[in-house]
């Protein structure tokens, strides 16, 4: 294989994407105005403590607005007749999953620094780790990035179907992964369930870096956000080679 | 060193074969066209050696590097106008070209001056900065074409490329793709438009139900049904075609304001042509006999309706 062709691929099919989808009103919908309105509907007006809940505030921003990215392009590229065509550069499928995951990761990041440093700045919240916030952060949004192309992956040419899906599969995500009640205060066997969901790892991450209670050991949290990102991503590759095999 | 090379291509669509077998070699700096009814096969063949679907069994190689062994490599040496291939409308023409560039690993002055220079020669570099989705199909595919020739490939394949376009830019595209053979680069085009293929195209490869029916030069093709020959005609005034038809005259066709008249004795032919032409008190307009051209030759080999 050649890693720099294959580097490269990967590159500029990200910069490719942000060029291209960050414009898109669906990114702005799902990924920016939604998880606003669900922080307004669930926090503002209420007598909560937001050194306990903003930990868990910040991972549901990143989780949106990461995921929001990818369930768009391949069904947009796909649509737009756009997907055939960057296969006949030297591109692959799984350069293209990876340009994609980037793409997503990139956009949450940016976002999601943006609402951790309001948090700290204007309600003065304290950070106990930088290094696990951050690597929390990174492993984070690509792990999530990563569930939004693999959502995309079996998707058809109307965006719109896919972007419903995504919001099908993410909302429950919300509920079960400790944002709304802190793990810590879960009892069985209804914490179990929280196990299964990513989004409790980066939850449970971010409340260690913020000082609040948590669960598992940081680099637990880091594990299973890396295990579940990879597991994202070779599923997208592997369902869109599939597709590739019966003519897309 | 053959620039394309496709050997025993099979792909079965559950149950639908596609492809059974086909193969075939473009030289380096040919013109190659690939040819075939609706459904034969020539997308699915021109997909697989673009790297965009994998053939059941049988091999592609581009300028000699395996396209199953480094796909990536083997698409550097390519530039591509697939029949679904869109170009990115939410971008301008310069920036689609300059995105081309990148993937292909050129530096930027060279994205620059390249995507330049095409502009001006498909005739779009005042409309440069303009969105794609204000394009028209024609100026699109004019920036399609752009992308395929903006990394200089050694290889061009083109499906279909001047499908339902205006004349203006089939011409600008034909020239482009025409000067670029000329400077040694090897072309393999599909294309629907028989007369195009002859004109264009030093070898042809017609495939039919997924399997290569005829492979050889448009002139030597034509002399495999050189038996068929016709008698175009054009007389003052509209006939009945039925006055024309005898035992000398297989078949009687409208081909616009001419009568194309096909037979096996153009001689005997001509003499009840005369013979009508006498008797009905018509002008002969104009009148020219024809050797089998490459569609009777399609349409004999791929059992088409004419």
């Amino acid at each position: 294989m050649s890693y720099d062709i294959f580097a490269r691929a990967v590159w500029v099919t990200a910069q490719k994407d942000m060029r291209i989808y960050y414009r898109k009103a669906p990114v702005f919908i799902f990924g920016l105005i939604l998880p606003t309105f669900l922080f307004l509907a669930f926090f503002v007006g209420r007598e909560l403590d937001v050194e306990l809940y903003f930990p868990g505030f910040l991972a549901m921003s990143l989780f949106f607005t990461s995921s929001s990215v990818g369930p768009l392009i391949v069904p947009w590229e796909k649509q737009a007749g756009t997907f055939e065509r960057l296969l006949t550069y030297p591109v692959s499928i799984a350069t293209i999953v990876l340009g994609d995951v980037i793409a997503g990761a990139i956009f949450g990041i940016i976002i999601s620094s943006i609402v951790g440093t309001v948090g700290v700045l204007l309600l003065g919240l304290s950070v106990e780790s930088m290094a696990i916030l951050i690597l929390a952060f990174v492993l984070g949004n690509i792990c999530f990035a990563a569930l939004g192309v693999a959502l995309s992956a079996p998707a058809g040419r109307v965006p719109a179907n896919i972007m419903m899906l995504a919001a099908l599969v993410r909302f429950p995500l919300i509920f079960i992964s400790g944002i709304f009640v802190p793990i810590s205060e879960m009892t069985s066997p209804g914490v179990y369930i929280t196990y299964v969901s990513p989004l409790t790892y980066l939850v449970d991450a971010l409340n260690q870096a913020m000082g609040q209670a948590y669960v598992f050991a940081w680099y637990v949290d880091m594990l299973v956000l890396g295990g579940f990102a990879l597991a994202f991503i070779i599923s997208a590759r592997y369902v869109l080679t599939r597709k590739s095999l019966k003519g897309l | 060193m053959h620039a394309i090379v496709v050997k025993d291509l099979h792909k079965k669509f559950g149950d639908q074969v596609a492809l059974d077998g086909v193969g075939f070699e473009v030289e380096e700096g040919e013109f190659f066209g690939l040819l075939g009814p609706n459904g034969a096969g020539k997308t699915t063949t021109i997909r697989m050696i673009t790297g965009v679907l994998k053939p059941d069994r049988g091999s592609v190689t581009v300028q000699g590097i395996d396209l199953r062994k480094a796909p990536l490599q083997a698409k550097q040496n390519m530039g591509v106008i697939p029949e679904v291939g869109n170009v990115y409308p939410d971008l301008s023409a310069i920036e689609n070209l300059d995105l081309v560039g990148r993937f292909y690993g050129l530096d930027k002055t060279t994205r620059r001056s390249r995507a330049e220079r095409l502009l001006v020669d498909l005739g779009l570099s005042e409309r440069k900065d303009d969105l794609l989705r204000k394009f028209s199909k024609g100026m699109r595919q004019r920036v399609s074409i752009a992308c395929a020739m903006v990394n200089e490939p050694p290889v061009l394949l083109l499906d279909e490329p001047t499908e339902g376009l205006d004349v203006m830019s089939r011409r600008l595209i034909v020239e482009k793709v025409r000067e670029l053979n000329k400077k040694g680069t090897s072309v393999l085009m599909t294309t629907h438009n028989i007369e195009e293929a002859n004109r264009l195209c030093q070898r042809v490869c017609i495939i039919n139900k997924g399997k290569v029916v005829a492979f050889d030069t448009p002139e030597r093709l034509r002399k495999t049904v050189e038996k068929i020959q016709t008698i175009e005609v054009a007389f003052d005034r509209r006939i009945d075609p039925g006055i024309l038809e005898g035992s000398n005259i297989s078949k009687v066709e409208a081909c616009g304001d001419k009568w194309r008249i096909y037979t096996e004795d153009p001689d005997k032919a001509l003499e009840t042509i005369l013979a009508v032409k006498e008797r009905e008190g018509l002008r002969v307009l104009s009148i020219a006999t024809c050797g089998p051209s490459l569609e009777d030759v399609f349409v004999k080999i791929c059992e088409v309706p004419r």
